[in-house]
């Protein structure tokens, strides 16, 4: 569905709603609740499953090995202290969350990604963490800071098994060039909650990428605000649930300067009982938000019987003088009349729809940009297809 | 050697009212070599007999046999009734998103073939081939069907024949949308198929105009899900001048 300019002006005209997109922020911990699982933006959430994450969970000593490269020009480390607490907010960030607020709050040290301004680093930065002990609930910070027209690419690859909550803040300087592609690529057990917040400059290009295979409770928040007119966010995801796996994103895109521009497109495969995905698609066009422009959209393929895919698109409008604003979701399994089709061609039942499983993410993996990781993403979906599609006793 | 038998074919569809019959007992037999045209009016069967034989899901087959070279054809699975030997080519083909067309001829090939193709001469092959109806050589790297015109979606399907080369082509209307020359490339195309040797072609249409270009055996009216008349080239002339008319009221007479 597309919104005109005219439905957007009639939408104008109804009084205001109750809406969860202007949460009242504060870096203090007491002024949030424990969230109960009723709440707009839990209820979705195994809040169970979070081992006391969102809540009051101890934040132990990690148990997540973290080890980068060092491109030519960037400065990456640990640090604490009075530079790690001068870091927690530089994306813009007011938690909304409790466990936010205790992240920024209760958590002594920070890793800084630091590329200055002009700097253009042809090499991605890759940030491997390897998860050692599902038992220790821990919490880390990530501060990323892209001076302005700097050009990189930061890649967070997480593996192993871990209980973490991670709130990962994404400056943009004005002109620069941006790449984020957080990888969960989880052991089964693994619970990760994640707050990813980037305020992007002006004329800025800021690329997020989520890509979700693993871990048995996957719950990002991608958010973006805009430091200035001219920003553009492209905010890609991709993930594929296993039988009893919740992996949620949500996104907001949240336009608060003019001219700006947000596009998210979010595809996900399940298989398996009770695989469970959830894509919460915010985006807020305030009033000063003039000329922006902004769709996002949300696929998904369910493969087989006993999987719940939830998508909800949800578009809050201030401003009716805008480019254009649009959404689209859509969950459904194969399609027939594709499969008829390439079977009619002497292909295996099986063998078309692997293909119409590569078809569907190609694209996304291709938008994703960054040529290392396209292979593996590739023999990952591989990977997972053989687990249901492709197994040999599959009917 | 091939040889299709289509021998009192019945098929029905599931509709909101329950099943409804389309074809009513439909008896034909392409020999070796022989290409038979099938006319007739809109809503008299002529797709649904093509995707009868192809073995989509939709159809329900009631009664009759269909074989080819003695083997029995509503017995098999879609693929298996493509890597038999039985091609069809759609009216409508069906886009399949982020699936390359040279990946999808590759696929397709192996799986007729039973073993990939030999590199160097199937690029050469492929190109071939899509030089020859007028295909730019980007149109391998494309999506199968996304964003094709009309034409460019009839030329792919007659690109797979060649390439797939079955023994008997099924044609559902690959004439209809097509602009004059469009409709003269597409039609060397199935003429280069049957020059190949002993290939069935079933040629189904609405129209007489592809007839000019590639000259049928046999020509078969089709009305209301039965033949209601055969005979020689020299009917689709007569159908030219007279339409369906005096064949469909026979068939409401009936």
């Amino acid at each position: 569905m597309t919104v005109t300019t005219d439905s957007v002006r009639s939408a104008l005209e109804v009084d205001k709603v109750e809406s969860h997109l202007h949460p009242a922020g504060s870096f203090e911990v007491a002024d949030h609740e424990a969230p109960t699982g009723r709440e707009e933006i839990w209820r979705f959430t195994p809040l169970k499953r979070l081992k006391g994450l969102h809540a009051d969970a101890e934040f132990m000593r990690s148990a997540t090995s973290c080890t980068w490269n060092t491109p030519a020009g960037v400065r990456i480390e640990g640090v604490s202290g009075d530079e790690a607490r001068s870091l927690r907010g530089i994306s813009g960030l007011v938690p909304n969350t409790r466990w936010a607020a205790r992240v920024l709050a209760e958590v002594p040290s920070s890793l800084l990604i630091d590329v200055p301004a002009d700097t253009e680093v042809a090499e991605p930065i890759v940030v491997d963490l390897d998860g050692e002990d599902v038992s220790v609930t821990e919490a880390g910070h990530v501060a990323m800071r892209f001076g302005a027209h700097s050009k990189a690419i930061v890649v967070l690859n997480h593996t192993g098994s871990s209980t973490i909550a991670a709130v990962v803040e994404i400056a943009v300087g004005d002109g620069a060039d941006v790449s984020v592609v957080s990888i969960q690529d989880w052991a089964d057990d693994a619970v990760h909650l994640s707050h990813h917040q980037a305020r992007v400059g002006r004329d800025a290009t800021y690329k997020h990428a989520a890509i979700s295979f693993g871990g048995d409770v996957v719950r990002m928040d991608a958010n973006v605000t805009y430091d200035g007119p001219g920003g553009s966010a492209e905010l890609l995801g991709l993930y594929f649930a296993d039988a009893g796996q919740h992996i949620e994103h949500r996104i907001f895109a949240d336009h608060n300067a003019p001219r700006t521009k947000s596009h998210a497109v979010y595809k996900g495969a399940l298989q398996g009982e009770k695989a469970h995905t959830v894509w919460v698609g915010n985006v807020l066009i305030r009033k000063v938000a003039e000329g922006i422009e902004t769709y996002e959209e949300n696929r998904n393929l369910v493969l087989t019987d006993g999987c719940q895919a939830d998508s909800i698109p949800n578009l809050e409008i201030e401003t009716g003088e805008i480019e254009g604003a649009g959404h689209a979701s859509a969950t459904a399994r194969f399609d027939d009349e594709q499969l008829f089709y390439l079977q009619s061609r002497g292909i295996s039942e099986q063998e078309a729809q692997r293909l119409v499983v590569h078809g569907f993410f190609n694209d996304l993996i291709r938008q994703v940009g960054v040529p290392s990781i396209e292979d593996r993403l590739m023999k990952t979906v591989e990977a997972e297809l053989a687990k249901n599609v492709l197994r040999e006793d599959a009917s | 050697m091939s040889k299709l038998e289509i021998n009192d074919l019945r098929v029905s569809v599931d509709t909101e009212d329950g099943p409804k019959e389309i074809l009513k007992g439909v008896t034909l037999t392409i020999n070796d070599g022989e290409t038979h045209a099938i006319m007739g009016p809109n809503g008299s069967g002529k797709s649904t007999l093509a995707y009868s034989i192809a073995g989509h899901p939709k159809y329900t087959i009631t009664g009759g046999t269909v074989t080819l070279d003695g083997d029995d054809v509503l017995a098999m699975t879609v693929d298996e009734r493509a890597r038999a030997g039985l091609f069809l080519a759609m009216q409508y083909p069906v886009e399949v998103p982020g699936v390359s067309v040279s990946n999808f001829l590759r696929t397709a090939k192996t799986a007729i073939d039973g073993e990939a193709p030999k590199l160097r001469t199937w690029v050469k092959d492929v190109n071939g081939v899509l030089e020859q109806l007028n295909l730019d050589p980007t149109f391998a790297s494309r999506s199968v069907n996304e964003g094709f015109s009309g034409g460019e979606k009839k030329r792919h399907e007659i690109a797979q024949l060649e390439l797939l080369d079955p023994k008997v082509a099924v044609l559902d209307e690959t004439d209809s949308g097509l602009d004059i020359d469009a409709l003269k490339i597409v039609s060397e195309g199935v003429n280069r198929f049957k020059a190949d040797g002993d290939k069935g072609v079933l040629l189904i249409t609405h129209y007489t105009r592809i007839l000019r270009y590639i000259k049928p055996d046999f020509v078969h009216v089709f009305v209301d899900g039965r033949v209601a008349e055969e005979g020689g080239p020299e009917l689709a002339d007569q159908l030219e001048s007279e339409g369906y008319d005096k064949y469909v009221k026979a068939a409401a007479a009936s």
